[in-house]
């Protein structure tokens, strides 16, 4: 009788634990993605140190692989790791506590931004001040295309490529959505006969 | 109830490529709300890339929330939200229960040889389109010097600086406002 008092005790603990470490947990995503500005890279050393020196949630030497697979699934790599170390530490409510919390404070800031968008996008002073914003919009577009090329091309395939689909999606109306899926497909492809042309020239060596 | 459901809809199959996260993800974006939804103006959706650009966060994540609230109000912006992400969640929890070094694999590894050179291209397209539509390039005049110069210069503080873009979009707000205003 006793012994069973004591176990329904501290599973009750126990389950309080959990959802202090849950709400933890949104806390901890709540607090640093207001800092993002400007996009999930910017993040990293922030989530770093947060994550490994105060946190310790996770390991020094795992944090490389916990980015690189963040950056593997759709999504922010701010927001990804951020579930991944959710789940980690406290199953599916980990999870979802870490997306909240990482979403919640942007999407508050973007929802003022939209109400004053969409109550003053006619007013003729913020249609002069967005006839300047949108030239500086697509150099801001131009940049990250420069940025994401850097580690996207790296030798002559990777380079037509990029070529290709932008030419691709200007003369044709493929859907975005069927060009990033045969982006996917052609890289295995391609690795493919990058393969087999390898093993060609190193058995015609011998 | 119809709109709704077909907003988070829209998001939440846009949600399962978002690969690179942000900007790559805005033509995809344009090409759904603009053409295949019409519920934005072509020209105006350059502007809510702008809205979405000054804040924080993920810009495709952010241009969802600007859509959503344009079309349906603050239900829009949370439908456009919860399908942006709900794929992500979904997709992290199967890769952390069963696999999680996916990006060790030989096929996820061949599969990004590919995607990121075609993300990068989705970019440059996103770029050109948006510099045509706005008739920065392409209008009656072929090039509008006005604009060349701001997108030059912006370009130019953005590689070589380390100003942050959220004040250069402002700025050239404010560039905007005593050129057109």
């Amino acid at each position: 009788m006793q012994s069973e008092q004591t176990l329904e005790k501290s599973t009750t603990s126990e389950k309080q634990g959990r959802m202090k470490m849950v709400f933890e947990i949104f806390w901890a995503f709540f607090k640093i993605s207001p800092l993002t500005f400007g996009g999930g890279y910017v993040m990293i050393p922030l989530l770093e140190r947060e994550l490994v020196e105060r946190k310790k949630w996770v390991k020094p030497e795992e944090i490389a692989d916990l980015f690189a697979v963040s950056e593997s699934v759709p999504g922010s790599i701010a927001v990804n790791s951020g579930t991944f170390i959710g789940y980690r530490l406290a199953g599916i409510p980990g999870a979802i506590a870490a997306m909240t919390g990482a979403v919640l404070p942007t999407f508050m800031i973007i929802l003022t931004l939209s109400i004053l968008f969409v109550g003053f996008k006619d007013h003729p002073t913020v249609q002069a001040a967005f006839q300047g914003i949108r030239p500086t919009i697509v150099a801001l577009i131009i940049v990250a295309g420069i940025k994401i090329g850097k580690t996207a091309v790296i030798d002559r395939t990777t380079l037509v490529l990029v070529a290709i689909t932008t030419s691709v999606m200007l003369f044709s109306h493929i859907h975005p959505i069927a060009t990033i899926l045969s982006g996917a497909v052609a890289g295995i492809v391609l690795m493919q006969i990058k393969k087999l042309l390898k093993a060609k020239k190193e058995s015609g060596r011998e | 109830m119809a709109e709704l459901l077909e907003i988070f809809l829209t998001f939440f199959k846009i949600g399962f490529v978002s690969f690179g996260g942000g900007i790559a993800m805005l033509p995809l974006i344009d090409y759904e709300v603009t053409q295949v939804h019409g519920w934005i103006a072509p020209q105006e959706f350059l502007d809510i890339i702008a809205v979405a650009g000054m804040s924080p966060g993920p810009a495709a994540t952010n241009a969802a929330i600007v859509v959503g609230y344009a079309v349906a109000g603050f239900p829009g912006a949370v439908v456009a939200t919860v399908g942006m992400v709900l794929p992500s969640l979904m997709i992290i929890l199967i890769v952390a229960m069963f696999f999680f070094r996916i990006q060790e694999k030989p096929l996820v590894q061949s599969a990004f040889y590919g995607l990121r050179p075609v993300i990068t291209g989705l970019i440059f397209y996103a770029a050109t389109v948006f510099a045509l539509r706005n008739e920065i390039i392409g209008g009656e005049k072929l090039i509008n010097p006005l604009y060349l110069l701001i997108l030059v210069s912006a370009l130019l503080l953005m590689l070589f600086t380390r100003i942050h873009p959220v004040f250069i979009i402002i700025a050239s707000g404010f560039v905007g406002v005593m050129l057109f205003g």
